[in-house]
């Protein structure tokens, strides 16, 4: 992904604010949006939103750093989230994991190098009775197999 | 005028909040509580941990701070309330009905001594190595519940980089307990914002915008941080090593300037209560340290209200004599280096409002490198000056590379009220003991003018006492000289002096309202932007701004801890003294008169002092690289 040019970002957020508003109870709208367009918030669009909606650019950085699903960081076109809570453990997360990191050749918390994919752990998704599970953005995929994994890979790549 | 009722940004879960009665509850303004077993009486809407203190009632507490919002984080303040399932906070839990209270039953003492086991279980720190050993508070609750083993184990390792990158602050975030006080004082007292929790749970950390070295972000260094901090993980950098060893250099000459409010808070560090003047004992310490010379920076006080106050005549003859346009006015005092910096990152649009002036402390290091020397022949490159300061941005601003008039670094050194303390220790005095003695020549008088520097509204009573002998040749219409509107400790406080009966150069003069405002703290001097932006403060003329709230005496280098009570005494130590004082303008000082007559002898704002005195400022702008 290339990073976006400022005036873009300028542009995005005066939108953005114009929908939700300026009072800082509006903040996370604004950042998910950011996140969804450009797959992280630059520092750039961290303080553009800050001076935008009258806050400290590091109460923005809280608040980003705060939610997994926000990132400072570029991230890939396909974000990849294994559960890594006891349920999906148990009922074999492990061998899940290892398809996932030997197909995409990538170690868990990298992207790869063509910005397509990122491969993270997260938290209890709430798919507990169906484990293992896992999203790739936002779409949920339940009781994964090692086969079930390259199939759903290689319908990406 | 609106100031006072401007809402300041703080999120509106941060504010204290005011529990108002309801018209149909059957309580009153008081009501009636029990407190381990016994009867009290206490306001509505008090909080319990006011009421027990109030009461003589002890309740540890750790995030809880006087001058700032509550937050609740910590639960060291726990008790328990009658009906309550859980432990109440006892910080953040305003009393509105009748309820029965336990401050020390089993279960909150368990529950308190687990918090601390696990606030230890992660402190990474060794107290003999640590520079709140005996003042922190933290360590004090360990004793306090006994603490004689690590319940929940002990950190082994650092988890965090010491921040060094600043001139003024250190940060040791393994020391953290993430009681959020530095962030409230940061956000909320300073309105600066370059703190704040980042990430959660385990990895919580206190940091600033993109984990960037303080030193990259905007902070103004005033260190209000670091006197509100409970333990050892904000701190001020310490030059004394470098200190002691200029003293122990036979070929240099080391010289030391003491800041007003330092004489008025120093004896704190030796358990003296707040309000205990120390001038003569400090003098005599500073000398028995080693220091060649001590000087009193009041003198420079002096020469700032001199030059501050000539520029300011001058600044009003050009606007209503000639007409210039281009003259700014209200004129803003720059004695403060936190405010400096603080105008300069956040309305760098309006920097010529500022007197060109350099604060005291720099006057006075660009004095003595070129005058001094001369006067002493004393080569200034052997001369290192040292500045005794409340203040933390002291530390930057001597720093700040435009300070060099006499050629050299005019201050090598700021050193804090704290800082000396240590030294003084350090080489075995107890100040309070010690004989009087007075400041050495050739800046050995200083006014109570001079004095008054250190508190809020000092500078304006100062300047005013001056400016109006100036131009009418008689003294300020105020009973003894105390301008009492400039005193007091409001946030804005706003006045005026009627000039009458001027002397001839002044006629422009006659009748003329001089219109004043003070403000002290940096969310205070944000209101006061805001107005002139707005076009509020068009009819005014001068306006004082300290970063600190209280003034100097407040300053982020001053002893802990800190609350509007010390302050007060604090203020009230140095209007005693000055009130005292056989000379109480600045231009009165024989020794202002002197440099006068021998060294700047274009007079105020001339050339010379154009020089050495006033400086200029650097746009920063609030972009964050
Ligand atoms: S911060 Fe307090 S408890 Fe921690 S090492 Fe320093 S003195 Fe000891
Ligand atoms: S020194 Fe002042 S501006 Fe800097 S972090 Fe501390 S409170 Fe904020
Ligand atoms: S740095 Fe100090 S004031 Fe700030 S959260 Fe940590 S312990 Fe509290
Ligand atoms: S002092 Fe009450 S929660 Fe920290």
């Amino acid at each position: 992904m290339i990073v976006p040019d400022n005036n873009v970002i300028v542009n995005e957020v005066e939108k953005l604010i114009e929908k939700y508003g300026s009072g800082r109870e509006n903040l996370l709208p604004v950042l998910q949006d950011i996140q969804r367009k450009f797959g992280f918030i630059s520092d750039f669009a961290m303080q553009e939103i800050a001076h935008k909606m009258n806050i400290h650019p590091v109460e923005v950085y809280g608040v980003v750093t705060f939610y997994s699903f926000l990132s400072t960081e570029p991230k890939g076109k396909y974000i990849i989230r294994l559960c890594k809570t006891i349920s999906c453990d148990l009922a074999g997360k492990d061998a899940v994991a290892n398809t996932l990191q030997r197909e995409l050749g990538l170690k868990f918390g990298e992207t790869s190098s063509d910005r397509k994919f990122t491969l993270e752990y997260c938290h209890c998704i709430g798919m507990c009775d169906q484990g293992p599970a896992m999203l790739i953005n936002e779409q949920v995929y339940t009781k994964l197999t090692p086969s079930k994994v390259i199939e759903i890979i290689e319908n990406l790549k | 005028m609106a100031i006072n009722a401007m809402q300041n940004r703080a999120p509106v879960a941060q504010k204290p909040h005011k529990v108002e009665i309801k018209a149909d509850a059957d309580v009153g303004a008081y009501i009636d509580v029990e407190i381990n077993g016994k009867g009290y009486t206490v306001p509505f809407g008090m909080t319990i941990l006011e009421a027990c203190r109030n009461n003589n009632i002890h309740i540890p507490s750790l995030c809880y701070h006087e001058d700032l919002c509550l937050a609740g984080a910590c639960r060291v303040c726990v008790v328990e309330v009658e009906g309550m399932r859980t432990l109440q906070a006892s910080c953040a839990y305003p009393i509105t009905n009748k309820i029965k209270i336990w401050t020390t039953s089993e279960r909150v003492r368990k529950a308190r001594r687990h918090i601390l086991d696990l606030l230890l279980s992660e402190h990474y720190g060794e107290c003999y190595s640590c520079v709140r050993n005996n003042n922190c508070e933290l360590q004090r609750l360990a004793k306090e519940y006994g603490v004689d083993f690590y319940r929940f184990g002990h950190i082994k390792e650092p988890r965090y980089e010491v921040d060094r990158s600043s001139y003024a602050i250190v940060r040791d975030m393994d020391k953290c307990v993430l009681c959020k006080r530095c962030v409230r004082t940061c956000i909320d007292l300073q309105e600066v914002g370059v703190l704040e929790a980042t990430r959660r749970g385990y990895s919580t950390l206190i940091s600033t915008f993109m984990d960037k070295p303080i030193l990259d972000v905007i902070c103004i260094n005033c260190g209000q941080c670091i006197n509100r901090c409970p333990t050892g993980a904000l701190r001020a950098k310490d030059p004394s090593d470098e200190i002691w060893k200029a003293i122990d250099d036979p070929t240099k000459h080391v010289v030391i300037q003491t800041a007003p409010s330092i004489r008025a808070a120093i004896g704190e560090e030796f358990g003296l209560p707040p309000g205990h003047s120390m001038t003569g004992q400090m003098v005599t310490a500073l000398r028995m340290i080693g220091f060649d010379r001590v000087f009193d920076t009041n003198f420079a006080a002096d020469l700032t209200i001199m030059e501050e106050g000539t520029e300011l005549l001058l600044r009003l003859k050009r606007k209503y004599l000639f007409g210039d346009p281009e003259v700014k006015l209200p004129q803003f005092t720059s004695c403060s280096p936190g405010w400096i910096k603080f105008i300069e990152h956040y309305y760098p649009e309006h920097l010529d409002y500022l007197s060109t002036c350099k604060s005291p402390q720099q006057m006075f290091g660009a004095i003595i490198k070129t005058f001094y020397a001369q006067e002493m022949q004393i080569d200034p490159a052997n001369i290192v000056t040292v500045a005794v300061m409340p203040c933390t941005a002291k530390k930057f601003e001597c720093n700040r590379p435009e300070m060099n008039a006499s050629g050299y670094k005019d201050i090598d050194y700021g050193l804090t009220t704290r800082e000396l303390a240590q030294m003084i220790k350090e080489a075995g005095i107890y100040l309070p003991e010690l004989p009087k003695s007075y400041f050495d020549e050739p800046f050995g008088n200083a006014s109570g003018a001079g004095l008054i520097f250190g508190a809020t509204g000092g500078v304006m009573e100062a300047a005013l006492r001056t400016v109006y002998e100036i131009v009418t040749g008689r003294e300020v219409p105020f009973e003894n000289l105390d301008i009492t509107p400039c005193r007091g400790m409001d946030g804005v406080r706003q006045g005026s002096v009627i000039l009458t009966d001027v002397k001839d150069e002044w006629r422009f003069l006659e009748g003329f309202e001089v219109k004043f405002m003070i403000a002290h703290g940096t969310s205070n001097a944000r209101k006061v932007m805001e107005a002139l932006i707005h076009g509020e403060l068009d009819d005014y003329h001068f306006v004082e701004i300290m970063a600190c709230p209280g003034g100097c005496i407040g300053g982020g280098g001053q002893p802990i801890p800190t609350s509007p009570e010390i302050r007060r005494k604090r203020a009230e130590a140095i209007y005693n003294e000055d009130k005292e004082l056989p000379i109480r303008k600045s231009h009165e000082n024989p020794h202002i008169k002197y440099i006068y007559e021998k060294f700047l002898v274009d007079g105020p704002c001339g050339h010379i002092s154009h020089k050495l005195l006033h400086t200029h400022y650097v746009k920063r702008g609030k972009f964050i690289v």
